[in-house]
């Protein structure tokens, strides 16, 4: 395990430490320490390494992640795992806003709940959420799996395109043009598969799962408000 | 002749300057289709533009530098204020960003090849960067925009430079559009969408709102590329005194000013015309900003929206910009809009020069559309040529005008060169009225 202690070091120089780990070594387990909400930590990572982040961080944490795994065991601020690729994130704590924006892939977990457009125009990304989202979660959703297992805030996948989202409590409301759809075999599968991943206990059968009505996919001068 | 036969002097009809024959037109449109125009390209109604200005030249208090012989140097640095990596470029007229799906993949090409040839940058738009594109551009410059639409890090460190995309000059506080008919296998699959479905792209960022997050994300993107690229943030012109103030503040090292008449590929016609200022009414703003907080030359100042010429190119330089780009201006040398598909145009219920339906993707030249045999009749390696030749036109016309201002750098133009033709220009640029020392609206008019 190596340290990277951020009162002795910048953010720089552990960042540069993350994403250029030496060719050859067998070290992959690293831990940052006294991340006192620092932004951007572990941003732009492309190995398959384990970092370990103690303390609660500020924006953007493990931003364009590819291929390695961080955990936080505290807070997260605005935009954690944005536009994420690959690998996987996992927070202990509660995210701020637009946690896994834009992602691509991976899988984002958040062991407390996340705040508002959470999932915002993710492309591909899987998120699964211990608690509740807040309002405009999902807003966009391109690509991707969200599994809300507590309660989802107001206009909940708002302009959805084809991302599909799964909601084990209440939802205040629904966005335009998200409909809640019928809970097939193959999506109950895929529920029980992510939540195993999101290390959730929940059972996939009380879930229920919303997507696109597809109905705003070309301009139509009736959906105008 | 009989008495009755005598026509009495007629009145000729007369139109409406209210209610003109284009606004009956549109009137008559809205009413039958119910949805708004859609249309591409920037504002085309007549605004003060850089036409008004002129330059004074040597005099008996100022010697011209020999045109051909002395030297007019037109090279520019970008991003000196942060970047380990600046953009060195050879000539001060960049492409400014236009998608691969708003342009065929041909046309990206071909934007790239004449950059390159040129000396000069070539940019991506909304829909991420093609192997294309990056193949053909020395200098290329990665868009961040509010969709993300195909951002990547892998693209992201391939840059050139990141321009932070906060708005367009067609459309400040819009998102942008690409209607169904452009959005094919490909370019569905670069953007993770439906194929065939009409695109809305967000007119805000997804994870930062206003200047302090702002700074946050740049330091985020430099972290991500350890702080090489250039970091570019592009405004649509409304405000732009406090929007440069903001860009700056925010870390830019670049910040990038678009006017009204800036081009889009698709967006409705009211906000192309009724949002926004003219490109001329911002720089003397931006730089003023710039110089308020000691920043001129430090962050570069990029002006677009309407340079067509090598004369455009100098009044923005001499009105204190470090550089300009150019996108219509651009498609137009690579053959959009060209007479010689004036049949074709017709077809379509237009005409060659006034061709803007860019979104419908059915474009005779081949330019902004995605229809395979559309996009083949234009040759990437023929238009690169063209817009090469037209790049290498404008830089001879500003060196030529800088050399009869006695300069030996095209950026050494300055305010004191001009001469405005009208009030409002002279207004809008700061620059005294012709054969007066008056500035309107200046207190006291400057005096």
């Amino acid at each position: 395990m190596q340290v990277l202690d951020l009162t002795d070091i910048t953010l720089r120089e552990a960042n540069a430490a993350l994403q250029n780990p030496s060719e050859g070594s067998n070290e992959t387990a690293w831990e940052i320490v006294n991340a006192r909400g620092s932004h951007a930590i572990a941003v732009g990572l492309d190995a398959p390494i384990d970092v370990q982040v103690r303390g609660s961080t500020g924006y953007y944490c493990a931003g364009m992640n590819q291929q390695a795994t961080v955990r936080v065991d505290g807070n997260v601020g605005p935009g954690v795992a944005e536009n994420m690729m690959s690998g996987t994130v996992i927070v202990d704590g509660d995210a701020s806003q637009y946690a896994g924006a834009t992602g691509h892939g991976g899988l984002l977990v958040i062991k407390g709940n996340a705040s508002s457009r959470c999932g915002i125009s993710m492309k591909g990304i899987d998120i699964v959420v211990h608690g509740n989202v807040g309002h405009m979660s999902a807003f966009m959703a391109q690509r991707g799996h969200m599994v809300v297992c507590g309660d989802a805030g107001d206009a909940l996948g708002d302009s959805i395109y084809e991302a599909q989202l799964f909601v084990r409590g209440s939802v205040k409301s629904l966005g335009a043009d998200c409909i809640e759809k019928e809970m097939r075999p193959e999506h109950l599968e895929k529920l029980a598969e992510l939540l195993a991943a999101g290390e959730s206990d929940a059972k996939p059968e009380e879930f229920k799962r919303y997507g696109s009505a597809r109905q705003l996919y070309n301009f139509n001068i009736d959906n105008a408000y | 002749m009989a008495k009755d036969d005598v026509t009495p002097p007629q009145t000729l009809p007369k139109y409406s300057s209210t209610f003109s024959p284009d606004v009956n037109a549109e009137i008559r449109r809205a009413a039958a289709t119910g949805i708004y125009d859609i249309r591409g390209g920037g504002a085309k109604r007549k605004v003060p533009h850089f036409d008004d200005l002129v330059f004074l030249g040597a005099s008996m208090s100022r010697y011209p530098l020999e045109g051909y012989r002395e030297r007019c140097d037109t090279n520019v640095v970008l991003g000196t204020r942060f970047a380990k990596k600046p953009i060195e470029l050879k000539i001060p007229i960049t492409i400014a960003g236009m998608s691969f799906g708003a342009l065929s993949a041909q046309a990206k090409e071909a934007l790239g090849r004449g950059a390159s040839a040129a000396g000069t940058s070539t940019t991506t738009g909304d829909g991420g960067m093609t192997p294309e594109e990056r193949g053909q551009s020395k200098h290329l410059v990665y868009q961040y925009l509010p969709s993300r639409y195909g951002m990547n890090p892998v693209d992201l460190r391939k840059a050139d430079a990141i321009e932070v995309v906060v708005g367009q000059g067609a459309k400040p506080g819009g998102g942008g559009m690409l209607l169904g008919q452009k959005i094919s296998d490909r370019v569905a699959e670069m953007r993770t969408l439906p194929k065939g479905i009409d695109q809305r792209s967000a007119c805000r960022h997804p994870d930062w709102t206003g200047p302090d997050d702002l700074e946050i994300k740049i330091m985020e993107l430099r972290e991500i590329t350890g702080w090489e690229k250039p970091i570019y943030v592009k405004v649509g012109a409304a405000r732009p005194y406090f929007d440069t103030t903001l860009a700056v503040k925010a870390g830019a090292d670049v910040v990038v000013i678009d006017g009204m008449q800036g081009g889009t590929a698709a967006t409705q016609d009211v906000f192309i015309e009724h949002v926004g200022i003219p490109t001329l009414a911002c720089i003397r703003e931006a730089v003023q900003a710039l110089q308020d907080l000691d920043m001129h030359r430090k962050v570069q100042l990029i002006v677009s929206g309407g340079i067509r010429s090598g004369a455009d190119v100098a009044k923005a330089l001499a009105l204190g910009a470090d550089a300009v780009s150019i996108g219509t201006a651009a498609m137009i040398a690579l053959g959009d809009n060209d007479p010689k598909w004036e049949a074709e145009y017709q077809a379509l219920g237009s005409t060659a020069g006034a061709y803007d339906d860019w979104h419908e993707g059915r474009d005779p030249a081949g330019i902004s559309t995605q229809d395979p045999e559309l996009s083949k009749r234009l040759d990437p390696v023929e238009a690169g040529r063209r817009l090469n030749n037209y790049l290498k036109v404008m830089t001879l016309e500003a060196q030529t005008l800088a050399r009869a201002c006695g300069k030996s750098h095209v950026n050494n133009l300055e305010p004191e060169d001009l001469a405005a033709l009208t009030m409002e220009a002279a207004a809008m640029a700061k620059i005294p009225l012709a054969g007066t020392s008056w500035y309107p609206g200046m207190p006291g008019g400057g005096m």
